[in-house]
């Protein structure tokens, strides 16, 4: 039971911190698609181990397979929105940033 | 005190704040936010004052707010369909009587 | 230490709820203030969760941030495009307006300090017990889905019809016109619409299912429905022709008319308004319940798109003309 618990509690500081890298990339990166890349990277990763904290203390298999369910969803959806919004940049003429 | 009386004030704040733009915002869309946020502040206050902690939240009130928020989409969709109206007639009007106004 | 963060948690969502809403009404980019209310839809479901009012939470979720995101989003297109944004002519009735700025600021004070010193303003009983003591003599096993459909009926029913007639003054105004641009849609967007357009209906009929005896019904399910349509549309999927006439009017007019009828069929055999008889309430709600649910997804994807078909059957909404075309 502690061990259950002890180990939730872990990964659920190690998606918050993976959250807070997210939130810095989001509001210091130079362009859109850095922050694109910081927003969808960190904060699949901190959302995927959020829901494994979850499934540890989930009492069915059903929350569980609802938990991951949900992990894929906004896996796929953040991609794709993720992918939107560079491609409409670009369209835009926006270029990549480049530290020269 | 009650720990959930936060959000029937943060409901009273909303729907002033929302007042307060209804009134000095000049924009059509951003009164219509104003509506918007005014609703929300009032669903606010009806489930906020309403709620006992460790009970279950009284029904009644929350199919009330249930139609509350469709009427309000209903409200928002109206309104906007008003302005886009209002502009296109602006333009024509504008148009129609200064056209040289548009390039220069 | 569990109730401690609780308290932390309500105090942060209230605090950045308000905020949220002065930064969304103080800024003059509309869209940033359009994506601040998205922003502001999400953490009033939130506060749903904390407040355990599911069914408004679902609803929320689906309406007040993604359907009025869309909606909004849409109209930015239209009202933005021109140079002038449109606005409120005439100033006179702001100057009088600045006699009110000192109530704004005191009133909201007085109340906030009110909400939270009194605890007797909150009312004792409430009504969850009387609800909960009759729902046995109807056919459902949800307290929210029983206040909608059988206790306050009148108030659903004219609800539909204030859905329906918000529809009709949209269509009034003006004729439908193409609402997206004119740009080919990324493959990854039809790759996307075809994973979750299924997961989309699933769940529709799943909260459909459960409004009978947990959170959910027929709005939210209605609401899920429309947020399938509108991906669709999205990826430039139309109404062919054949179906924008009759079809589609019937379809946004259904819900009302069954539940009108049923209403009516209700005065002619007990002798009240939508006084369901004892035996076929189960039944009655349901096919009440699934009109509905389809009728609302209509209603609200066509409400975002704005304006009425034209009468010759073409595809609804219009397909746009090449870019060069537009412009003349």
């Amino acid at each position: 039971m502690f061990l259950r618990d002890a180990t939730t509690c872990l990964l659920l500081l190690a998606a918050a911190s993976f959250f807070l890298a997210g939130l810095v990339g989001l509001l210091r990166f130079p362009d859109v698609f850095c922050r694109l890349h910081a927003l969808t990277k960190a904060d699949n990763l901190g959302l995927g181990l959020v829901c494994i904290a979850l499934i540890i203390q989930a009492d069915s298999w059903h929350g569980a397979v609802r938990l991951l369910l949900t992990w894929f969803l906004v896996l796929v959806s953040g991609a794709t929105v993720a992918h939107l919004i560079a491609r409409k940049a670009l369209q835009q003429g926006q270029t990549p940033w480049r530290n020269r | 005190m009650n720990d959930l009386s936060v959000y029937a004030a943060a409901g009273i704040l909303l729907f002033f704040i929302g007042l307060y733009a209804l009134f000095f915002r000049r924009q059509l869309l951003s009164k219509i936010l104003a509506a918007n946020v005014m609703g929300s502040g009032v669903f606010l206050i009806f489930i906020g004052l309403v709620k006992q902690p460790g009970q279950s939240t009284d029904p009644v009130p929350q199919a009330m707010v249930l139609t509350g928020i469709i009427v309000t989409l209903c409200f928002t969709a109206a309104a906007i369909a008003l302005a886009i109206r209002l502009k296109e007639l602006n333009e024509e009007h504008h148009s129609a009587t200064r056209p040289e106004d548009d390039f220069g | 230490m569990t109730l401690l963060f609780g308290h932390l948690i309500d105090l942060l969502l209230a605090v950045s709820l308000t905020v949220l809403a002065w930064r969304l009404l103080a800024t003059s980019d509309l869209f940033k203030a359009t994506v601040l209310f998205i922003a502001f839809g999400l953490l009033m479901a939130l506060a749903w969760v904390r407040l355990d009012a599911p069914d408004l939470a679902l609803a929320e979720a689906v309406i007040g941030a993604g359907i009025t995101g869309v909606l909004l989003l849409t109209a930015l297109r239209h009202l933005d495009s021109g140079a002038r944004v449109a606005r409120m002519s005439g100033r006179s009735g702001r100057r009088s307006l600045r006699v009110l700025l000192p109530a704004l600021g005191i009133m909201p004070a007085l109340l906030v300090l009110l909400c939270l010193s009194s605890p007797h303003i909150r009312s004792t009983a409430g009504l969850t017990a009387s609800v909960i003591e009759r729902l046995d003599q109807i056919g459902t096993d949800h307290p929210v889905t029983a206040v909608l459909l059988d206790f306050r009926a009148y108030d659903t029913l004219l609800e539909t019809a204030v859905l329906l007639l918000a529809v009709v003054a949209v269509w009034s105004l003006h004729p439908v016109r193409p609402i997206f641009s004119p740009e080919p849609i990324s493959p990854a967007q039809r790759g996307l619409l075809r994973l979750l357009l299924p997961v989309l209906i699933m769940t529709s009929l799943y909260l459909f299912w459960r409004g009978s005896h947990a959170p959910g019904g027929a709005f939210q399910a209605g609401a899920l429905l429309a947020a399938g349509l509108l991906l669709l549309l999205l990826s430039e999927q139309r109404l062919p022709g054949r179906w924008s006439g009759m079809f589609l009017r019937l379809l946004l007019a259904g819900g009302f008319m069954i539940f009108l009828l049923v209403a009516a069929g209700a005065l002619v055999g007990t002798g009240t308004l939508l006084d369901y008889p004892g035996g076929g309430a189960s039944w009655l709600l349901l096919s009440i319940e699934a009109a509905l649910s389809l009728s609302i997804a209509a209603l609200l994807a066509t409400a975002v798109i704005g304006g009425r078909p034209s009468d010759r059957s073409t595809e609804f909404p219009p397909r746009r003309k090449d870019p060069a075309g537009e412009e003349g």
